[in-house]
């Protein structure tokens, strides 16, 4: 099993999902997130004064997979998530261990 | 005691028709309902209007502190008015000169006053004199609570509640005074009133002399912790829009209500609020636009503030064209005061008390007497004085003020600076005065 875990620009998050759910993953976990990278920050300015932020919003997505469907879906959001401009994002892939769901106590992949 | 007899004095009058006839002036009740109106709209500007205009440009740990201080200021400040604020200013005594210039007297806690009692409008019309006095308490109110802005995030609220007596009764009251005042047979007029300045709701009683008043505290107070390195972004600017807003409706009552009557000069100074206020909110954008950055919620009600001021001195000496451009240009030299020059001198003003409030009411005082000429279709007169003359008149105003409001602040400050002291300790304005100062969070 493969834990999948992609930071995308936010207007990009429904079309991710729906590409995901298209090619049955059935769950994912998302959370707002600021950071930066290459694309570093934005400027704001209040009368005159600026401030530029070195953070920038962004959507991070969690996804539990197994290794077979792994690549698929690595391959799914890097396409869907693309705009071809810095600041698209990074994935993440990692190995998992175990997963184990709560209410029947199912572990391995059928927990998934 | 006083109820029995106002209700007994219509009685008699109809009894004796004759008596009626030589009986004191009654108020017009369309104009009395109208300056209670107009009371209660400036009521408005302060709480919450100003509250949350100055709240929303906070951070947010200093939230609390900003509406406690204003509406806590604001209270104390009417409670000094009807006790002595109302005599040195407006009081029935008028002195001979030069005393009566600077102060009137007589009307300490309101004495000699009941509901019967009338005031002078700009015509044979009365209103009741305890509107007048109340409309005028929410001027003292509002101005010293705008101070509050340049001082913000740092001052000590017990420093604040020392000041504002002191500040009202050696700076407000004299101003309004030389201002306002006019003695008639019974003895001096204001000093600005006998030069025959024009400020038709407050530019200088109000704005420059809030505007300077603020600018020396925080010069006093000293700069934020941080500031101008670290970033302080305003915590809500949707409060600020809303105050805005609150803020330009209430605007109505100061200045359509310094007509004093419900009549057509006060439905100049109505449609002069709207123009030259929209024309100020969108030239400031504009601005913005011409010098490469987007146009901002926050430019956007900087530059209705920006009108307000400016049209203040102008509501009713103005034509709705003269308005426009007054707005404009008010929203111009604000905008260079508070992104260009604030910078470089490098004074705290945290809220732009003075950048918008004192520099705008510098450009409406001076502005009237351009804008006033009959050549911009302002009302003056056949009778009035010549441009030249008008135009001197007006700057001497806005010197005397700038004087008057800078000295007596930076005594007033100085006092409370080496008595109880005017800043918080450093700890304190790192972790927010709402939880250092009132033991409480705005958001939880």
């Amino acid at each position: 099993m493969k834990f999948i875990i992609a930071v995308i620009k936010p207007f990009k998050l429904d079309e991710v999902r729906e590409a995901l759910s298209n090619i049955g993953i059935a769950g994912m976990t998302v959370s707002e997130v600021k950071g930066f990278g290459r694309q570093k920050g934005q400027t704001e300015i209040y009368r005159g004064a600026e401030y530029s932020t070195n953070m920038l919003p962004k959507v991070k997505l969690e996804i539990a997979a197994s290794d077979d469907v792994a690549e698929k879906v690595v391959e799914t959001i890097q396409q869907t998530a693309n705009t071809e401009a810095i600041g698209d994002g990074k994935i993440f892939v990692l190995d998992l261990a175990s997963a184990t769901r709560i209410r029947t106590g199912e572990s391995g992949e059928t927990a998934l | 005691m006083i109820k029995i007899l106002a209700l007994a004095a219509p009685a008699l009058a109809a009894a004796q028709p004759a008596l009626a006839a030589a009986a004191a002036p009654v108020p017009n009740p369309g104009n009395n309902a109208w300056m209670m109106t107009s009371t209660v709209l400036v009521m408005l500007m302060i709480l919450p209007g100003l509250a949350l205009f100055y709240g929303g440009l906070t951070r947010s740990k200093n939230m609390l502190s900003m509406l406690t201080q204003i509406g806590a200021t604001a209270s104390l400040a009417m409670i000094i008015w009807v006790m002595w604020g109302f005599s040195l200013a407006f009081g029935d005594t008028a002195y001979p000169a030069p005393i009566g210039n600077y102060i009137a007297g007589g009307s300490y806690f309101l004495n000699g006053t009941d509901a019967s009692s009338t005031a002078a409008t700009f015509t044979e019309e009365v209103i009741s004199k305890y509107v007048f006095i109340s409309f005028q308490m929410t001027f003292a109110a509002i101005t010293s609570a705008l101070i509050l802005g340049a001082t913000a995030e740092r001052m000590k609220f017990s420093a604040v509640m020392m000041f504002v007596p002191i500040w009202l009764t050696i700076v407000y009251f004299p101003i309004a005074h030389m201002v306002w005042f006019d003695g008639g047979d019974a003895g001096a007029s204001g000093l600005l009133f006998e030069d025959g300045a024009l400020d038709f709701a407050g530019g200088t009683v109000v704005h420059i002399n809030a505007g300077v008043s603020g600018l020396v505290l925080a010069y006093l107070v000293g700069k934020r912790r941080g500031w101008p390195q670290e970033p302080m972004p305003p915590h809500s600017l949707v409060m600020t829009m809303i105050g805005t807003g609150l803020l330009w409706v209430g605007w109505f009552g100061f200045n359509a209500g310094s007509a004093l009557e419900a009549d057509g000069s006060a439905g100049l100074a109505m449609i002069n609020t709207f123009v030259a206020t929209a024309a100020g909110g969108l030239a400031w954008m504009v601005i913005e636009k011409m010098l490469g950055h987007k146009g901002s919620a926050l430019g956007f009600c900087s530059g209705v503030i920006s009108g307000l001021v400016a049209v203040t001195p102008a509501a009713g000496n103005s034509g709705p064209f003269g308005a426009i451009l007054l707005g404009i240009i008010s929203s111009a030299v604000c905008y260079y005061f508070v992104a260009t020059v604030k910078a470089k001198l490098g004074y705290d003003d945290a809220l732009d008390a003075f950048g918008i409030h004192g520099v705008g009411g510098i450009v409406g005082a001076i502005g009237t007497a351009v804008v006033y000429q009959s050549f911009l279709g302002g009302p003056a007169g056949e009778d009035a004085m010549g441009f030249g003359a008008q135009l001197w008149v007006q700057v001497f105003s806005v010197l005397v003020t700038i004087g008057w409001a800078g000295i007596g602040t930076f005594a007033t400050g100085m006092l409370i600076k080496i008595t109880i002291g005017l800043r918080v300790h450093e700890e304190d304005e790192v972790n927010g005065l709402d939880i250092a100062e009132h033991g409480e969070r705005a958001y939880n």
